[in-house]
């Protein structure tokens, strides 16, 4: 009986092929990065940068496909020197940064537009466009699992050290400021983090969807932790089980559907919304019972009654 | 320690001084004849007062008088044209122990993952740089701060959760809990229904007199201060006036650093000021916006 279940949850071959053991810890590695940086994005409400960087680095990763580098190069460079043209431009008041990073959004979409296009003339098929759009976790070249540790190392290591500053500013950008936070050192740090996980993660589920992994999990974090470490945790969670049993469900689909199987970032993706709408549930479960003693209330039903 | 003698005019030549003359030994907080002029305006003009240990001081204006600017200045974010500000004898140059700060309308998202003993906990440590490690010894400063000011009950509550009363009171957590000689304000009122003011209010009055530290409040209404205010930092147009609440808020006074007439009227054991003649009733657009109905 366990057996039977056991072998039609995992479809032959899943633990034995290469390309699945290296889609799974490349997952891996990027999910944990994701769900860290993700978390800082979602509460200082740069869910807007995060998807920006994927958009651009759509031209990064499209670039390094016509000179036959690999899309993770591609990726990184346009990223990190978007974060930087990004943070230059304007971070005081969020209607300045939104603007900027509309305006090299768009900018580099024309480019992602050229680039695919020479993409698709010059190797007479629409892999690169694919690859580069919707992510290549099974076609990953050798040797990219120790660029993407060496990244993600690097992104987390970025927010470890700018962590309580970086927390403080979210809170408050002027009381980070009269503390003497040297605040755009700390934003331009949590910046670059967010530019390596947005890369890794676009080479993982794709330019397209990378911003997925990057929000759904902080999003689902943040609607069941009270703590920031503990949110952190989650959300590294999260994403981690969403990459492994998207990759999975991606891996059995090709069994299920003879041959062509659904991408592996439709699954990833899906597996986040699906969380996403049960932890709403369990939020909405807890929170009822914790909105019946909250004070607003309390204070409310006295100032009825005075009245 | 910097001493000045002279007794310092608050506003210019008009005849209201009062109230700052030699600085006392305890003097937290001295501003000088500072005067501050932003993207071509001039926002404070030859503003000068001071503050002692344990004082409550109002700084009480309409929007626009300069009262988020002279709390800049005294944290040092912005840098006077002109006057000198002294906080606990040394000039602020670099971050500065002594004050603590809790500044304008802060909005805390309910899905920030932040307990209130988090945030007062960043108040300790937030401005260094890597994770903190938690200890017995940085617990206990965070649970006697949040003893401190009444915020035990909801410790471990989610910071976006709480009311408007309860959240400024960790923020006043996070602000002391460094031990400063100082503590600003800004606004702290705004948004709180009158039973939270109140509370609040008293709570910064306990604080200042236990604790020796001054306190520098801003406020568009000086009336829930009325009670606990030691003093008053009038500021109009960039200019103040400055000294104890009878002394400054006055019809010939306040006339004198509006420069028009208003009346200072005590209705119902509040103060209201009107501007224009006497038997007019205000306009919303010249009426200082402390004025209310009672």
């Amino acid at each position: 009986m366990l057996a039977l279940s056991w072998s039609s949850l995992f479809e032959p071959g899943f633990f034995s092929s290469e390309p699945v053991q290296v889609a799974l810890v490349v997952g891996a590695i990027t999910a944990v990065v994701s769900g860290i940086v993700g978390v800082f994005t979602v509460i200082r409400g740069q869910s807007f940068a995060g998807h920006a960087l994927s958009d651009i680095g759509t031209a990064g990763g499209s670039a390094a496909f016509l000179v036959g580098a690999s899309t993770i190069y591609g990726f990184v460079a346009f990223n990190v020197v978007a974060a930087g043209v990004m943070e230059l431009i304007g971070i005081r008041k969020p209607r300045g940064r939104d603007l900027a990073t509309g305006i090299v959004l768009g900018a580099s979409l024309g480019l992602a537009a050229l680039f695919l296009y020479e993409d698709t003339i010059s190797s007479s098929t629409t892999g690169a466009t694919v690859n580069v759009l919707f992510g290549s976790i099974f076609t990953l070249p050798p040797g990219i699992t120790t660029v993407m540790a060496v990244l993600g190392a690097t992104s987390v290591a970025l927010i470890a050290l700018v962590y309580r500053p970086l927390l403080l500013s979210s809170v408050s950008y002027e009381l980070a400021a009269a503390r003497r936070v040297p605040v755009r050192l700390v934003g331009g740090s949590y910046l670059l983090a967010l530019a390596l996980a947005v890369s890794m993660s676009a080479v993982t589920i794709g330019a397209i969807l990378s911003t997925a992994l990057l929000i759904g999990p902080a999003a689902i974090a943040l609607r069941l932790a009270t703590r920031t470490g503990v949110a952190i945790a989650v959300a590294a969670a999260v994403a981690v089980f969403a990459c492994w049993v998207g990759t999975l469900i991606a891996y059995d689909s090709t069994v299920w559907a003879g041959g062509n199987g659904w991408p592996v970032s439709f699954c990833i993706v899906a597996v986040i919304f699906v969380l996403y709408f049960a932890s709403g549930v369990v939020a909405r479960f807890r929170g009822d019972r914790r909105q019946a003693t909250t004070s607003d209330q309390r204070l409310a039903a006295e100032l009825v009654e005075v009245a | 320690m910097s001493v000045t003698t002279d007794p310092v005019p608050a506003v210019g030549e008009s005849p209201l001084g009062i109230g700052t003359g030699m600085s006392a030994p305890d003097t937290v907080l001295q501003v000088e004849d500072v005067s501050v002029s932003l993207a071509g305006r001039r926002v404070l003009d030859r503003v000068s007062f001071s503050i002692e240990g344990g004082e409550f001081c109002g700084l009480i204006g309409s929007n626009g008088a300069g009262k988020t600017t002279l709390l800049r200045a005294i944290l040092g974010l912005i840098h006077p044209s002109s006057g000198r500000i002294v906080v606990s004898g040394g000039t602020r140059t670099r971050r500065n122990p002594q004050i603590g700060y809790v500044p304008q309308k802060i909005t805390l998202e309910t899905d920030m993952p932040l307990r209130a003993r988090d945030l007062v906990g960043l108040g300790l440590d937030g401005h260094r740089f890597g994770i903190s490690r938690p200890g017995a010894k940085r617990r206990t400063a965070v649970d006697e701060m949040l003893e401190a000011v009444g915020a035990t009950r909801f410790a471990d509550a989610r910071i976006g959760n709480l009311s408007g009363g309860e959240q400024q009171r960790v923020m006043i957590a996070q602000a002391l809990i460094c031990r400063p000689k100082l503590l600003l304000l800004d606004e702290p009122l705004a948004n709180l229904d009158i039973r939270s003011a109140a509370e609040v209010v008293d709570l910064l009055a306990q604080i200042a007199g236990e604790q020796r530290i001054a306190i520098l409040l801003s406020a568009h209404d000086m009336n829930p201060l009325l009670p606990v205010m030691d003093r008053v930092v009038y500021l109009a147009d960039g200019r103040a006036a400055a000294g104890t609440t009878d002394e400054v808020v006055r019809t010939d006074t306040l006339s004198a650093l509006y420069g028009h007439h208003v009346e200072v009227i005590h209705v119902a054991g509040r103060v209201l000021v009107v501007s224009g003649a006497e038997h007019q009733a205000h306009h919303p657009g010249d009426a200082d916006p402390s004025v209310r109905e009672a």
